[in-house]
C-alpha cells in the first residue's frame, strides 16, 4: 500500500513541499533552540509551560476523538461509518505524533528523555500519559493499517484486530481523561483543580475532532475520486452538535461554581482572561473571540437546517476549531499559570522561533496526515467504494 | 557432574530472559521504592527538618545579606526579568499570603514586613508527586531534593509548587560570564568554585544545604542570619518536641504558606 503515496497529482507534490519547507525552517529554530535552550522562546518563571504543552492538550484531543466513529460503527454497528473509520484512526496516528513531538520539543533536557522508562514513577500523571498516548498510537497504526490492506485485498480483517478496537475505544477516552490529570491535581492552581476537568477535555475533543473530519472528508471529496459520503458527514454534524453543546454547558458549570462561590483564587483567572486583572489583559480579546465563535457555531448546529447543509456545516466546523483551538491552545495554559502563587500576573506569549517550531510540529503532523490519507483514499478508489 | 554445558547455557538463557522483565517488574513492585518518593503519612518519621523565622528581629539589611549569601555559595547567577532564578527572596505580606491579603486590615508593623521566601520542604510536597523521574524527591530527613543530573526539565514541578518556589535554567547559567549586560550584574560569577553550576533545561531551588545539615551545620541562611541578629532564622528538627524550634513555636505565632492545601510546608513566619 505505501507505493500509493508516492504517485500523486502536481498539486500533491506542490503540497508536500510547502510541508517539507515548513519543517525545514522549524527545523532550523529547532536547532536554535537546542543551543540556547528554552530562553528563545516567551515563557517564564510564572508561566513555565506554553504554546509547546497548550498544543500537546489541544492534540490529544484531536487523537481521542477519533473514537466519535469508531464506537458507532463497532459498538452500534452504524455502518456508513464503516467507510471512514480509516480516516478517523489516520487522523489519531498524526494527532498522537504532533502530541509526542511538542513534549519533545518542551523538554528543556530532551537528551535525557528516556528517565521516564529508566526510573518508572507511577505516582507522576507524565509516566501515565507516557504509556496511555503511546499505547494509542501503536493500536492506530495496528488498526488503520490492517483494516485498510483487508479492504484492498477484498478480505474480512482478522478477528485479533476486532478486539484491539474494543480496546481501541476505550483507549481514547482514557489518553484524555490523563491529559486532564496532569492539570486537575495540581493543589495550587485552582483555574485547573476542577473535577470536570476530564469531562470539559473530552467534550471539546468531540467536537473539535469530528469537526476537523467534517474538513478533511470535503478536502477529501473535492480533490480525489472517493466520497466519504453525504449521510457520514451528516452523522458527523450530529455528533459535533452533541459534544459542542456540552462543552459549552460545562464552561458555565466552571463558571456557576467559581463564581456563586465567590472564591477569589477560583474566580481570578477567568476574570483575568476575559477582564483583564491589575491591568494585564492580552488575552481578553481572543477569549472573547473564543466566545463569539463558540456562539456561532452552536447557532449552525442546532438549527437543523443550517446542521444539514454542508456549506453552513462547514462553517460550523470552523467555529468550533476556532473556539475550542482559543479555549485550550491559548486560555488553559496562560490561565492556569496566572495569577501567580503570589497574586501577580505575569504576561505570556509565544516568541516568533516559539510559533515557528509550532507550526513546524503542525506541519510534520499534516505530512503524516496527507501520506495516511493519500494510501487510504488510493485504497478506495482502487477497490472502487 | 552436575550440569553440563548444554543444560548449563540453558539455564544462562532462560535466567538472562526472566532477569531483564523481572528486573523492571521488581523496580516497579520494589517495597520501598514507591515510598521513598513520596512519603506516607502512616510512616514513623524520626527527623523532619523545618525553619522558623523571627520576623520581628529581620529586617530588608539582614535579608538582602542571607539571600546575597545563600545565591554566592550555590551560583545562583542574577538574571533580570521573568525568566530568572531565585533560591529565596522576599516579598511583602500582600504577596506573601494573598489569601489572607485581601481586606485584612493588618498593623503596620505587619504592612511593612518582608518575609524571605524558599521552598517549604513540604511534609506531603506535590512536585516530588508529578515529578515523572524522581528527579526531585523527599529525604528521610524531609529535606526536597533536586537531581540535575536526573532532571529532563518537563517542569511538571514548576506548576505542581504552590508556593512559586522553583526556578528553571531557560538558558545556559554560565552566560552571565559572556555576556556583556549580565557580566556586570555577576561579575565573580561562579561565586562558589567548590558547588558546581547548573547546566541548561533542568528545574532548581533551595536544598536546605542537605550537605552542610548532614555535617551538623546549620544551612547558609541560617548561619548568616543568626551572625547579623541571633536568633532570627531557627532550624531545627520539628518532630522532636525538645528542639528550638518546637519550643519558640509553642510561645509564638507562626504563620505559613496556603496551609490549606494540605502540602505541610515547614517553614514558619513568627509574627
Amino acid at each position: 500500500m505505501i507505493q500509493t503515496i508516492f504517485k500523486g497529482s502536481k498539486k500533491y507534490g506542490y503540497w508536500i513541499l510547502f510541508l517539507l519547507a515548513i519543517i525545514g525552517v522549524a527545523f532550523i529554530c529547532y536547532m536554535m533552540q537546542w543551543r540556547e535552550g528554552l530562553l528563545i522562546t516567551g515563557m517564564n518563571r510564572d508561566v513555565s509551560w506554553g504554546f509547546y504543552i497548550a498544543q500537546f492538550t489541544y492534540l490529544v484531543g484531536i487523537a481521542a476523538s477519533g473514537v466519535m466513529v469508531v464506537l458507532p460503527c463497532y459498538l452500534h454497528n452504524y455502518k456508513a461509518f464503516a467507510r471512514i473509520t480509516v480516516f478517523g484512526e489516520f487522523l489519531a496516528i498524526a494527532a498522537v505524533l504532533m502530541c509526542l513531538m511538542f513534549i519533545f520539543v518542551d523538554l528543556g533536557k530532551p537528551m535525557r528523555m528516556l528517565n521516564v522508562l529508566f526510573y518508572p514513577t507511577p505516582h507522576s500523571i507524565l509516566f501515565w500519559d507516557m504509556i496511555v498516548l503511546n499505547g494509542y498510537l501503536l493500536l492506530n497504526i495496528l488498526i488503520g493499517w490492517n483494516v485498510l490492506s483487508a479492504e484492498r485485498k477484498g478480505v474480512h480483517y482478522p478477528d485479533w484486530v476486532k478486539v484491539l478496537i474494543y480496546i481501541s475505544i476505550p483507549w481514547a477516552f482514557s489518553i484524555h481523561t490523563v491529559t486532564a490529570f496532569i492539570y486537575a491535581g495540581l493543589p495550587g492552581r485552582p483555574y485547573w483543580l476542577t473535577a470536570i476537568m476530564a469531562a470539559r477535555f473530552l467534550a471539546s475533543a468531540f467536537c473539535s475532532g469530528p469537526a476537523l473530519l467534517v474538513i478533511l472528508c470535503l478536502i477529501i471529496r473535492k480533490v480525489t475520486n472517493f466520497d466519504p459520503g453525504k449521510e457520514q458527514i451528516r452523522t458527523l454534524g450530529g455528533i459535533i452538535a452533541y459534544a459542542m453543546i456540552l462543552n459549552v454547558f460545562f464552561f458555565f458549570l466552571e463558571l456557576f461554581t467559581a463564581f456563586y462561590s465567590h472564591i477569589p483564587e477560583h474566580m481570578k483567572p477567568i476574570i483575568y482572561l476575559f477582564k483583564g486583572l491589575n491591568g494585564h489583559g492580552r488575552l481578553v480579546p481572543w477569549m472573547w473571540t473564543a466566545a463569539i465563535f463558540a456562539f456561532i457555531s452552536l447557532l449552525l448546529l442546532i438549527i437543523p437546517q443550517t446542521r444539514r447543509k454542508e456549506d453552513t456545516l462547514l462553517i460550523a466546523c470552523i467555529s468550533v476549531i476556532i473556539a475550542t483551538w482559543i479555549d485550550k491552545g491559548l486560555g488553559l495554559i496562560i490561565g492556569g499559570f496566572n495569577p501567580n502563587p503570589f497574586g501577580r500576573i505575569t504576561d505570556y506569549w509565544p516568541t516568533k522561533p516559539e510559533v515557528m517550531i509550532t507550526l513546524g510540529v503542525y506541519a510534520f503532523g499534516f505530512l503524516v496526515l496527507t501520506l495516511l490519507y493519500k494510501m487510504a483514499v488510493s485504497v478506495k478508489e482502487e477497490v472502487g467504494a | 557432574m552436575g550440569v553440563n554445558r548444554r543444560e548449563f547455557l540453558k539455564i544462562i538463557g532462560l535466567s538472562a530472559l526472566f532477569g531483564i522483565g523481572a528486573k523492571s517488574a521488581l523496580q516497579l513492585l520494589a517495597p520501598g521504592e514507591l515510598e521513598a518518593s513520596v512519603p506516607p503519612l502512616t510512616k514513623e518519621k524520626k527527623i523532619q527538618w523545618a525553619m522558623a523565622i523571627d520576623m520581628k528581629k529581620v529586617d530588608d539589611q539582614l535579608l538582602d545579606k542571607v539571600i546575597e549569601a545563600c545565591h554566592k555559595y550555590y551560583n545562583v547567577p542574577k538574571i533580570p526579568g521573568p525568566k530568572e532564578l531565585k533560591w529565596i527572596w522576599k516579598e511583602d505580606f500582600e504577596h506573601a499570603f494573598p489569601e489572607q491579603a485581601e481586606g485584612a486590615y493588618v498593623t503596620e508593623e505587619v504592612e511593612k514586613m518582608h518575609f524571605p521566601l524558599l521552598c517549604n520542604h513540604c511534609d506531603n510536597p506535590p512536585c516530588c508527586r508529578v515529578c515523572p523521574t524522581k528527579a526531585t524527591f523527599k529525604r528521610e530527613d524531609g529535606i526536597v531534593m533536586m537531581d540535575w543530573h536526573r532532571c529532563i526539565g518537563c517542569r511538571f514541578c514548576m506548576a505542581g509548587c504552590p508556593y512559586g518556589s522553583r526556578s528553571f535554567n531557560w538558558g545556559d547559567p554560565r552566560r552571565v560570564m559572556k555576556n556583556k549586560d549580565l557580566r556586570k550584574l555577576n561579575p565573580d560569577f561562579p561565586t562558589n568554585k567548590k558547588f558546581p553550576t547548573r547546566t541548561k533545561g533542568v528545574v532548581e531551588k533551595c536544598i536546605f544545604c542537605y550537605e552542610k545539615v548532614d555535617k551538623g551545620e546549620l544551612p547558609v541562611c541560617v548561619e548568616t542570619a543568626n551572625k547579623i541578629k541571633k536568633g532570627s532564622f531557627i532550624f531545627g528538627n520539628i518532630l522532636d518536641p525538645e528542639s528550638e524550634i518546637r519550643k519558640v513555636l509553642r510561645k509564638r505565632f507562626a504563620l505559613r504558606r496556603k496551609p490549606v492545601l494540605g502540602t505541610g510546608p515547614n517553614i514558619f513566619y513568627l509574627i
